[in-house]
């Protein structure tokens, strides 16, 4: 049996006709998760678009694809430990972490957590500010995924890989809803491959 | 009204429901203290034995998995650590599912988690019984209208804000956290929901701290919670 030839930027491509709908499934899901985000102007202050993710948790079907996206992704590659940073982290990382039959482990701002603590400092605008762990959290060699909501110039995703690479974990994978390209957090990940969803210009 | 063409059926009333308090027996090596279940067995006839036991074994694991450090955040506060808890991932999936039976066909259409512990209990949740979910939080977090809620501490007095428009009038709402001391937070959170007209259906948290007396301090607001803990 042949399959429908379509053309597609001036050449011709066999596309098999449930690959197109399973693509058309995941752009609906993709629009449908990106219109349900609120965008906030001058918040905290003058300038910043503030992205608000509370709106996609206002809409079920688009929060469960959320989660279902990095499921899916994450499901066969043997995760073993997924760090949510706080707070938003919190809301995106133990879900998926129940999917896929791994640990959560938050990772919060000082004097948090009780108990135990590694720190890592990083740096932010203006000034520092610090992240926290639990000590034996992590054992070393364990397979880790970061989740915030979104990732801007990086900074906190890089002291939260710091932190579980300093306890002997492998850090596979960062993954946020949002990424802010232009902010350039990507690139400061040290090499570490970066999973988003949506990107906002 | 949402819930008109779903066949929810009546929700307990309070009393019912403080007869319904799982707990667990004492682990010798878990500083927890617990009550047993018998009322809940005797209260569920139709329920089998098996069925009980399955709960009580989930809620052991539960109550095993919950760290006490001793002194912190001062001395004398026993606290209740649930990131142990988190590093179990069958007794994290045990306690979101023990949630999830309970609430299911309650027509819930809000989960409303307190910040941050909340925000860890509450989302899985919301995401399994099809509900919004609705962040409570600290002062200045929330970008865009908020409306806010203060309410006093041991020393002082903090604030909890919610979104405008988050949540609807009549709104079935789920309040979630982790833990009940004195019920301050709680209340807070009971408070911002029913200004906007919902109804606040139950207050669910995995522990309670009962010599801190919440549960009396929310009333006649109903509570559930998974297990009773020693906290001072």
């Amino acid at each position: 049996m042949t399959y429908p030839q379509e053309e597609v930027d001036g050449k011709e491509r066999g596309e098999k006709p449930m690959m197109k709908k399973n693509n058309k499934r995941l752009e609906t899901k993709i629009e449908g998760i990106a219109s349900s985000i609120r965008v906030v102007p001058h918040f905290p202050k003058p300038g910043i678009m503030f992205q608000d993710i509370t709106t996609l948790l206002l809409n079920p079907k688009a929060f469960k694809n959320t989660i279902d996206l990095f499921v899916e992704r994450y499901s066969s590659m043997d995760i073993s430990v997924v760090a949510g940073v706080e707070a938003r982290g919190f809301i995106f990382g133990p879900s998926i972490a129940l999917a896929i039959g791994a640990k959560f482990i938050p990772l919060r701002k000082p004097r948090k957590l009780p108990g135990e603590v590694i720190s890592e400092r990083y740096v932010l605008e203006y000034g520092t500010d610090c992240l926290e762990m639990h000590v034996g959290a992590v054992q070393p060699g364990e397979r880790a995924l970061v989740v915030d909501d979104l990732i801007a110039t990086g900074g906190t995703l890089c002291a939260a890989m710091n932190l579980l690479e300093r306890a002997g974990a492998e850090v596979v994978e960062c993954a946020c809803v949002i990424e802010l390209p232009e902010l350039k957090g990507r690139e400061r990940l040290n090499g570490k491959p970066l999973f988003v969803l949506v990107e906002s210009h | 009204m949402l819930h008109t063409s779903l066949h929810c059926r009546s929700f307990p009333s309070p009393s019912h429901l403080r007869s319904l308090v799982l707990s667990s027996r004492l682990f010798p090596s878990v500083a927890v203290r617990t009550t047993p279940t018998l009322s809940l067995r005797r209260s569920r006839a139709n329920r089998s034995i098996a069925m009980a036991a399955t709960e009580d074994s989930r809620i052991k694991r539960i109550a095993s998995s919950i760290r006490v450090i001793p002194d912190w955040p001062k001395p004398g506060v026993m606290f209740q650590d649930i990131t142990t808890l988190l590093l179990d991932p069958q007794a994290f999936k045990d306690s979101i599912d023990l949630f999830v039976e309970r609430y299911k066909d309650e027509c819930i259409t809000v989960v409303a988690g307190v910040e941050a512990r909340g925000f860890i209990f509450g989302p899985p949740i919301a995401l399994a019984i099809g509900a919004k979910f609705v962040p409570m939080r600290k002062p200045n977090k929330l970008p865009g209208e908020v409306i806010s809620e203060e309410y006093s501490l041991e020393y002082g007095t903090d604030v909890m804000e919610m979104h405008v428009g988050a949540v609807q009038p009549g709104d079935r709402v789920l309040v979630i956290d982790d833990l009940i001391a004195t019920g301050g937070t709680l209340c807070a959170a009971i408070r911002l929901l029913e200004r906007v007209g919902a109804e606040v259906v139950e207050s669910a948290c995995v522990i309670e701290l009962p010599e801190l007396k919440g549960r009396e301090r929310l009333g006649d607001r109903p509570l559930f919670v998974l297990i009773k803990a020693k906290g001072v």
